[in-house]
C-alpha cells in the first residue's frame, strides 16, 4: 500500500486549519455536504417560484414581486444549473464520496489532500459566481441549463444574456476545474491507497460507484470546460464557433459560419455522462443499504460491478439521443438510439439484483432502508420512460415536452436525491456521532415519496398531450390551456413536498446536537467505516491499518457468531 | 412498516397506471399520415413498459412486506446471486429493448430518408423571435432570394423574412403568418431560423423539427384530416417562447387553391 502525500500524524490545531481550510477528507466531505444542502434549498426555492408562476402568472409575491416571462426563464436556468452541478454532482461524490471512500478502502486520507481542499474551495467559488448572476444588470440568463447557442451566445438575444450569461458560463467553467481535480484524486486514491486485502472485487459497491463516477467526470468535464471557453470567446471576442450569420431584431450580428449543433454535441457529450455522474453514487448507496438492512449479501456483486462499468462505458456513446430533433443527420439517430437501448440493459440488471437482494432477506425498516427502497421504485419509474425517449420516432411527439421533464426528474433528480437521503440517514451517525430521529425520518420519507410522485408522474400525462416545456405560462396556446388542471395539481403537490423537507432539515440539525449518541456500528454493517470509532479519528483508524479478509456484504453467513461478518474480521469464518 | 410501504407503493403504482390506461390525457388525435405509425409504436412501447412497471413496482411492494423482519421470520438466505439468472435477464432485456427499437426504425426511415413525393406542396417555414412565417413559392415553383440585410421583423410579412423583391423569382412568393395546407397531399417544408433555434411542433400532425440558424432543413409530411391545428414552439428561444404560437389550416385542395390565388391577387 502506498501512502498519501501527507500523512497527518496528529490533528491540526486552530479553527481555520481544522474547519475552514482543512486537509482532512472528512471535514472536506462535510463542507461539500453543507454546500450542496445550501444549494438544494436555493434550487428548490427557485422551483417553488416557477410552480407558483405557472399556475398564477399574474401573482405579485411578497419580496419577489411579479414574475415576468423572462424572470421565469432565469429561474428555470438557475434551478437546473444549481441542481445539476451544485447538488447532484456535489453531494453524492464530493460529499459522501470524499468522506467515505478513503475510510471504506482503509486509507488514512485522500491521495492528494491539498488538491482535495482546493477542489472544494474552487467549487465554492463557482457557487458564489453563479449566485452573483442574480444580482447583475439584466439578471440571470434565460437560456436554460443546456445553454443552447446562439441564444446563449448573443448578449442581445434576451434579458439576462449579458453579464448574467457570462457569469453563468464562468461558474460552470470553475466547477469543471474543481471536478477535474476531484476526479483525479478519487481515481488515484482508489487505485493506490487500498488497505491490504482490499482487492478491487472486495470494494464496497459505493466505492465502485464513486470510482466509476470519477472516471466519467475526468472524461466529461474537460469537454464541457473547453466548450464553455469557446462560448465565452464567441460572446466576448467575436469568434464564431457556435454562431452562423444571424439577425436578431433586425440587426445583423457580427458572426459567420459557426455551428449551433457543435455546442449541442459538446454539451451533451458532457451532459449525458453527467446523468450517470449524478445517479451512479445513488446506485452504490442503494446497494450498500439494501444489503445491510436486508441482512443478505448483495445479489450478483460482480454483475453489479460490470453493470456500472458498462453504464459508464455506454454513457459516452449516447449523447445524440438528446438531439434527434436538432437537425443532426437522421442516420446517426439509429446508432444513438440502439446504444441508448443498450444502456437500459445494465440498468435493468441492477434493478433485478436489488430485488434479488431483498428476496428472502430479513428486512429492517430503518429510515436509510426506506429511502433505498424508494430509490429502487423511483429508478424503475424514471427508467421506464427512457425506452420511449430513446426511440427517435417517439421523440417526434415527446421531445421538449414535460414527458422528458418527468423522466429526468424522476431518475436523475428524485432518485438521485433519494440516494442522498439514504446516504444521509445511513452515515449521519458515523459523521456526527449521533443518531437521527427515526419517527421524523419515516414521516419525511412517506411525505417525500408520495409527494415527489405526485409532482413528477403527472408530467408524463402533460407531455403526451403535447405540453411543451420551458413555457412560462400556458395561457397563449388553446390546447395548452386545457392542460392547466395538471399544472395546478403539481403545484399543490410541490407545496406539500417542499414543506416536508423542513422536517428533514430540523431533524438533521436537532440530531446533530441533541440526538442519542451513536455506537460505532449502529446498523450492524460490515464495511470498514463501521470498524472505527464514531466519529472517526483524524487518520481514520487511530494509527491501525486495517487488513481486509472478507467481501463487503457478508450477512447471515452460516456458522458465523453474528449475522454479519465485518470486512476486517479474522479469516476464521469462511465467506465467499 | 412493511405493510405501509406495500400499500404506498401499490397505491402510487395503481393510481399512475389508472390515468395512463383511462387515457385521461393522451396524445392528441392524429391528423397526418405518420400519426398511425407513431401512435401504434407508442402504444406498443407503452404496453411493454407498462407491464414491466406494474411487475417491478408490485413485486417491490410485495417483497418488502413478505420478507420484513419479525419475531417469526426465518434467517436471511446466504446467497451471492445466481449466474444463470443474471444471464437470462440480461439476454431477455437486451432482446426486448433492442427489438422494440428496431420496430420503430422503419417509420423514422420512411419519413427522413425518402424524398418528398413528386407534386408535394412547397412551404418554407421561418422561425424568429417570436413568430413563424410561411412562404409559398407561387406559380413559378421557385423561392425568390432573401437577404439578412433586408430582414425587418417589425414590418412583418415579406420584410420579416428579408425577401428580395427585385428578384424575379420573388415576384410571386407569398409570405403569410398562418400556414394553409391542402389535405391528403404531401408537404415539403424547408425549415429556417434567422436568430436562434426554434422548433416547429404541431402535435396533432405528429411533426416536430428544430429550425436552426445557418441550416435549411427539409422534411415532409402529409396532413390527412381537414381542420385547424396549433403550432407551439418547442425549443427555448427567449422570453417570448411561450407565445410563439401559430396555426396550420388544413383545407380541401379547392379551398387551398382559392386561398393561395387570393394571396397572389393581394400581392399584385
Amino acid at each position: 500500500m502506498a501512502t498519501p502525500a501527507s500523512v497527518h500524524a496528529h490533528t491540526p490545531q486552530g479553527f481555520i486549519r481544522k474547519y475552514i481550510f482543512s486537509l482532512d477528507h472528512k471535514v472536506i466531505g462535510i463542507q461539500y455536504f453543507f454546500l450542496a444542502l445550501t444549494a438544494v434549498f436555493v434550487g428548490m426555492f427557485l422551483s417553488l417560484l416557477m410552480r407558483i408562476h405557472l399556475v398564477w402568472p399574474a401573482a405579485v409575491l411578497p419580496f419577489v414581486g411579479e414574475i415576468k416571462p423572462e424572470t421565469y426563464l432565469s429561474l428555470l436556468t438557475m434551478h437546473g444549473t444549481i441542481m445539476v452541478f451544485f447538488v447532484l454532482t456535489t453531494a453524492p461524490q464530493g460529499g459522501f464520496g470524499n468522506y467515505f471512500l478513503p475510510i471504506q478502502i482503509g486509507a488514512p486520507d485522500m491521495a492528494f489532500p491539498v488538491l482535495n481542499m482546493l477542489s472544494f474551495w474552487t467549487t465554492f467559488v463557482g457557487f458564489v459566481v453563479i449566485l452573483a448572476a442574480f444580482f447583475v444588470t439584466g439578471g440571470a440568463p434565460l437560456h436554460g441549463w443546456t445553454g443552447y447557442a446562439p441564444l446563449s451566445a448573443l448578449p442581445s438575444a434576451g434579458p439576462g444574456e449579458g453579464l448574467g450569461a457570462d457569469l453563468w458560463i464562468t461558474s460552470i467553467a470553475i466547477f469543471c476545474v474543481a471536478s477535474l481535480m476531484g476526479a483525479l484524486n478519487f481515481i488515484t486514491t482508489t487505485l493506490d491507497l487500498r488497505a491490504k486485502g482490499m482487492t478491487m472485487m472486495r470494494m464496497p459497491l459505493t466505492v465502485w460507484s464513486w470510482f466509476i463516477t470519477a472516471i466519467l467526470g475526468l472524461l466529461a468535464f474537460g469537454v464541457l470546460l473547453s466548450a464553455g471557453i469557446l462560448l465565452l470567446m464567441d460572446r466576448n471576442l467575436g469568434t464564431s464557433f457556435y454562431v452562423p450569420l444571424v439577425v436578431v431584431n433586425g440587426q445583423i450580428m457580427g458572426h459567420k459560419g459557426g455551428s449551433p449543433l457543435l455546442w449541442q454535441h459538446l454539451f451533451w457529450f458532457f451532459g449525458h455522462p453527467e446523468v450517470y455522474i449524478a445517479i451512479l453514487p445513488g446506485m452504490g448507496v442503494a446497494s450498500q443499504v439494501l444489503s445491510t438492512f436486508s441482512r443478505k449479501p448483495i445479489f450478483g456483486y460482480r454483475a453489479m460491478v460490470y453493470a456500472m462499468l458498462s453504464i459508464g462505458f455506454f454513457g459516452f456513446m449516447v449523447w445524440g439521443h438528446h438531439m434527434f430533433m436538432s437537425g443532426m443527420s437522421p442516420y446517426s439517430a439509429f446508432a444513438f438510439s440502439i446504444l441508448t437501448m443498450c444502456i437500459g440493459v445494465p440498468s435493468a440488471i441492477k434493478t433485478f439484483n436489488w430485488l434479488g437482494t431483498m428476496y428472502k432477506g430479513r428486512i429492517r425498516f430503518q429510515t436509510p432502508m426506506l429511502y433505498a427502497i424508494g430509490f429502487v421504485s423511483l429508478f424503475v419509474s424514471g427508467g421506464l420512460s427512457g425506452p420511449f425517449l430513446a426511440q427517435p420516432v417517439l421523440d417526434i411527439q415527446l421531445h421538449d415536452t414535460y414527458f422528458v421533464v418527468g423522466h429526468f426528474h424522476l431518475i436523475m433528480g428524485v432518485a438521485a436525491i433519494f440516494g442522498m437521503f439514504a446516504a444521509t440517514y445511513y452515515w449521519f451517525p458515523k459523521m456526527f456521532g449521533r443518531m437521527m430521529n427515526e419517527t421524523w425520518g419515516r414521516v419525511h420519507f412517506f411525505l417525500t415519496l408520495a409527494g415527489t410522485y405526485a409532482i413528477f408522474m403527472p408530467m408524463h400525462y402533460l407531455g403526451m398531450a403535447g405540453g411543451t416545456r420551458r413555457y412560462s405560462q400556458y395561457t397563449e396556446v388553446a390546447y395548452l390551456q386545457k392542460l392547466m388542471p395538471i399544472h395546478q395539481f403539481m403545484t399543490y403537490a410541490a407545496f406539500i413536498t417542499i414543506a416536508a423537507q423542513f422536517i428533514f432539515v430540523l431533524n438533521l440539525f436537532w440530531s446533530m446536537f441533541k440526538g442519542p449518541k451513536a455506537s460505532d456500528n449502529p446498523w450492524e454493517a460490515t464495511t470498514l467505516e463501521w470498524t472505527t470509532a464514531t466519529p472517526p479519528p483524524h487518520d481514520n483508524f487511530g494509527g491501525v491499518t486495517p487488513v481486509v479478509n472478507h467481501g463487503p456484504y457478508e450477512y447471515s453467513v452460516p456458522g458465523a457468531p453474528k449475522d454479519y461478518v465485518m470486512q476486517n474480521d479474522p479469516a476464521t469464518v469462511a465467506t465467499h | 412498516m412493511g405493510l405501509a410501504l406495500l400499500l404506498l407503493i401499490w397505491l402510487i403504482t395503481l393510481a399512475s397506471t389508472y390515468f395512463f390506461v383511462a387515457k385521461t390525457w393522451w396524445l392528441p388525435v392524429g391528423a397526418s399520415a405518420a400519426a398511425h405509425w407513431i401512435d401504434s409504436q407508442f402504444a406498443l412501447t407503452f404496453i411493454i413498459m407498462g407491464i414491466v412497471f406494474l411487475a417491478a413496482q408490485l413485486g417491490l411492494g410485495y417483497i418488502v412486506w413478505r420478507y420484513r423482519e419479525g419475531p417469526s421470520s426465518v434467517p436471511a438466505s446466504y446467497s451471492h446471486g445466481n449466474t444463470t439468472l443474471e444471464v437470462v435477464w440480461t439476454v431477455l432485456t437486451a432482446i426486448l429493448f433492442i427489438g422494440l427499437n428496431l420496430m420503430g426504425s422503419s417509420v423514422w426511415a420512411s419519413q427522413r430518408f425518402d424524398a418528398a413525393e413528386a407534386g408535394a406542396v412547397q412551404v418554407e417555414v421561418t422561425g424568429m423571435q417570436f413568430a413563424w412565417y410561411f412562404r409559398y413559392p407561387g406559380p413559378d415553383g421557385k423561392y425568390g432570394a432573401t437577404s439578412p440585410k433586408l430582414m425587418d421583423p417589425s414590418a412583418g410579412g415579406e420584410a420579416a423574412v428579408g425577401l428580395n423583391t427585385s428578384d424575379p423569382a420573388a415576384k410571386d412568393d407569398v409570405v403569410t403568418g398562418t400556414m394553409f395546407l391542402p389535405v391528403d397531399r404531401e408537404v415539403d417544408v424547408s425549415l429556417r431560423a434567422v436568430d436562434v433555434i426554434h422548433s416547429f411542433f404541431v402535435p396533432s400532425l405528429r411533426f416536430k423539427q428544430d429550425a436552426v440558424p445557418g441550416l435549411n432543413i427539409h422534411m415532409h409530411f402529409k396532413p390527412t384530416a381537414i381542420g385547424e391545428y396549433e403550432i407551439a414552439c418547442a425549443e427555448l428561444c427567449g422570453l417570448g417562447h411561450y407565445k410563439m404560437h401559430g396555426m396550420v389550416h388544413v383545407v380541401s385542395q379547392e379551398d387551398f387553391d382559392k386561398w393561395l390565388a387570393a394571396r397572389e391577387a393581394e400581392k399584385q
